[in-house]
């Protein structure tokens, strides 16, 4: 027997094994006895509830939504959500980060010491105390009747009223769509190889790419208006409600602030790992070749800084996207909310943990593959020595 | 004779001319300087204002008076300080929570020393440190009137989340680690595909799984109480993170190192316990401080699955009756609880950084 154990091969077999039956009997007894218990309560498993109406309503949706909706369509509402303060909280984040950064790996001690403050203050507080103050504070701003204006723009404790563009729901995404592409169509034309045209001859087709873009958004604007009402809809106060506009709830624009605050903190400290990583002999020989600061910032620092930093960005913006999920602490109908209340109220809790950690893996896998694709594209080419 | 310039160094430049080089050294840059500086003493002057000047210090002004002043009101916290820091605990009984308090930063402050690092030490350290903790706060034992779970809160039961999570997942972290570069595939792979999955979750959907759906799927006996089960959820997330960074301090080591120790004849266990896992942790500390500081603020996310942590005792605090319009003061103070740990955990984990690098240079 001893001599068994001493063959290695069969330690091996043996422990693998023994792994194996563990994770089994994790697995097998969890479902048996999930069974049990639902049997016990006469539910009935499987994915058969996603066909039934909710019964229940949401208090934001970018979609048309319900009580009579399916449940498959509220997940859908949900991740839509989700995304939607993702990538709002992550666009505001990076451009705080980017400041911040920048502050950080200025020249000047005192910009350097702003920015510092602003990290060390907000990095240090739980985000989803922030969430609670902020949301303490848009509730708390004054009512409809007292709100503080700014330009158009109207702050009340019912909620951020912004102008609003009196536009059809798909014509608008569509517009929405044209204008991301005025930013990538423009990078994409003048940095792919694909293009068999050295850069400095592609400046029309750039400038084509662009306008044509932005001529599109417009045309999308144009053709998808509401007949018989302005383009743009400005909101306006009347008698004790505000008329017109778009009105951001309160829990929207807490967790939007809260995360961009929070995230422009990582962010900036990810950036200036990144110009930290851009060896000084780079700068230096720029500046002694006559590059102007600004030539050696944007041509030298920034396309190097870029690089190194765009691995670690990836992780921050996946760590970003799951922290909405901290929404339902102040009520904001989130993907993970759904799947709360979903629980909740049908009591499918296994399938409907299924579906969350799909759905998050789903997310989680987009964004490194947009960022790996990304990273490849853009990675340096051939075997210089870069320090 | 000596030549005198080789004798004295050249004089430091004087601090006037210091700070002109730093700061003015061309218009622009003086103007970007003049500029931060206004803004920092704008929002210094700003938040000292509010805090101390104009702020309500008495602790039994009313909530009127309070409010009619410019400045914070910290009346709310004198009056409600005991909620936002020891919760539901008995009155008469809340001395022992502040003790238990003490006891788990004296753990903390003990684990930072060096001569604490090694794994027997700081394994006492922290398990004698959670049992004086446990028993402190429970009690049942030694006198002590007994205190169920479900009534401790604040700034105790943050801390005890904390405790034992990292009690748990750090070892559960090693666990994994070493089963992640085991040579075994099954093995590897398994694990791999269980820390990739956590790691893929946002941590409340991992709380909320085993709050509610570990019940569904335990039989009766071994489901323990809510507070322990998500506690093992915690431990899971921390440990699938930690893994990681344990993982990244293994391929740190040498591959000469495993070698050497392996044609000494030495086996598993001591080539893991003396060779590789000290020479691992050194590399991955910066990361595992980091780690550390992270779900110290990640605990405060169990209020969302109905825990009566600092938070929600804070939200306790200014929610009810006439102080509604105070948030700003508990907030600010509980912020105040957070950032004294966390700033501190994270400036020693720089200078443990600094120290390290001075080391390896």
């Amino acid at each position: 027997m001893s001599n068994l154990w001493r063959n290695q091969k069969v330690r091996n077999l043996f422990l693998q094994g023994l792994f194996v039956a563990a994770v089994l009997l994790i697995v097998i007894g969890g479902w048996m006895n999930a069974q049990q218990t639902m049997q016990s309560q006469r539910m009935i498993s499987g994915f058969g509830f996603l066909h039934k109406s909710t019964g229940w309503d949401v208090n934001f949706s970018l979609l048309p939504a319900s009580a009579n909706d399916p449940y498959w369509w509220f997940f859908v509402i949900g991740i839509v959500n989700t995304l939607f303060l993702g990538v709002l909280g992550l666009m505001l984040a990076t451009f705080i980060g980017g400041l911040v950064g920048l502050a950080r790996t200025s020249s000047n001690a005192m910009l350097q010491l702003l920015g510092r403050t602003y990290v060390d203050f907000f990095r240090n507080i739980p985000l989803i105390l922030q969430v609670f103050f902020w949301y303490a504070f848009v509730t708390r701003l004054p009512s409809v009747r007292n709100a503080i204006e700014i330009g158009p723009m109207t702050l009340s404790s019912r909620g951020v009223y912004i102008p609003a563009l009196n536009v059809g729901g798909w014509y608008l995404f569509a517009a929405a769509l044209a204008l991301v592409a005025a930013v990538v169509l423009p990078l994409w034309t003048r940095t792919t190889r694909r293009i068999d045209k050295p850069r400095e001859e592609r400046r029309g087709m750039v400038l084509a790419a662009l306008f044509g873009s932005l001529a599109l958004v417009l045309a999308l604007l144009w053709l998808g208006r509401l007949p018989e009402t302005p383009l743009i809809d400005v909101p306006q106060l009347q008698g004790l409600n505000m008329r017109g506009g778009l009105r951001v709830s309160p829990e929207f624009s807490a967790l939007l602030i809260a995360i961009g605050i929070y995230g422009g903190a990582y962010i900036g400290e990810i950036v200036r790992g990144g110009f930290k990583a851009v060896g000084r002999g780079q700068t230096e020989a720029a500046h002694s070749l006559g590059l102007s600061p600004w030539q050696t910032f944007s041509r030298i620092s920034l396309p190097l800084a870029l690089r190194a930093m765009l691995p670690i960005l990836a992780n921050q913006y996946i760590w970003l996207i799951k922290a909405t999920t901290m929404g339902i602490a102040i009520g904001f109908t989130d993907f993970f909310m759904i799947v709360a209340v979903t629980i909740n109220q049908s009591g499918q809790t296994i399938e409907a943990i299924a579906i969350l950690m799909a759905g998050f893996l789903a997310i989680n896998l987009t964004i490194a593959a947009i960022f790996n694709r990304i990273n490849k594209a853009i990675a340096l080419k051939g075997n210089q020595l870069r320090s | 004779m000596s030549d005198p310039s080789l004798a004295s160094p050249p004089a430091p430049p004087g601090r006037l001319i210091d700070l002109r080089r730093r700061y003015f050294r061309t218009p622009v840059q003086a103007a970007i300087s003049l500029a931060c500086l206004g803004l920092l003493a704008w929002l210094a002057w700003g938040v000292l204002n509010w805090a101390v000047f104009s702020a309500e210090f008495s602790a039994d002004a009313s909530p009127e008076t309070c409010r009619a002043g410019a400045g914070a009101c910290w009346t709310v916290i004198a009056q409600r300080w005991r909620i936002i820091l020891f919760g539901l605990y008995p009155y008469d009984e809340q001395w022992r929570s502040a003790l238990a308090c003490v006891v788990v930063v004296a753990m903390i402050v003990l684990s930072c020393l060096p001569s604490f690092w090694s794994g027997l030490r700081l394994a006492a350290v922290w398990v004698l440190g959670t049992a004086a903790f446990y028993i402190l706060m429970k009690g049942g034992i030694f006198g002590l009137r007994q205190i169920g779970e479900d009534q401790w809160g604040g700034l105790a039961l943050t801390l005890f989340i904390f405790v034992a999570t990292c009690l748990i997942g750090f070892p559960l972290s090693i666990v994994f680690a070493l089963m992640r570069r085991s040579k075994l595939p099954v093995i590897s792979h398994g694990i791999g595909l269980v820390i990739d999955a956590v790691r893929s979750l946002p941590l409340l959907s991992i709380l909320f799984a085993f709050a509610v759906v570990v019940p569904f799927m335990l039989p009766d006996f071994l489901q323990g109480g809510r507070l322990y089960r998500v506690i093992c959820g915690a431990a899971l997330f921390f440990a699938a993170y930690q893994a990681e960074i344990i993982r990244g301090g293994l391929q740190g080591v040498a591959r000469g190192q495993e070698e050497a120790a392996m044609s000494l004849g030495m086996s598993y266990r001591h080539r893991v316990g003396k060779i590789l896992l000290p020479q691992a942790m050194r590399n991955a500390l910066p990361a595992t401080i980091n780690q550390f500081v992270i779900s110290f603020k990640e605990t405060s996310l169990v209020i969302v699955v109905g825990f009566f942590e600092i938070l929600a005792s804070g939200n306790a605090a200014y929610g009810t009756g006439e102080w509604t319009f105070a948030y700003r003061e508990v907030y600010a103070f509980i912020a105040l609880i957070y950032f004294t740990f966390v700033f501190s955990l994270s400036r020693y984990g720089a200078y443990l950084e600094r120290r390290m690098a001075v080391g390896t240079r």
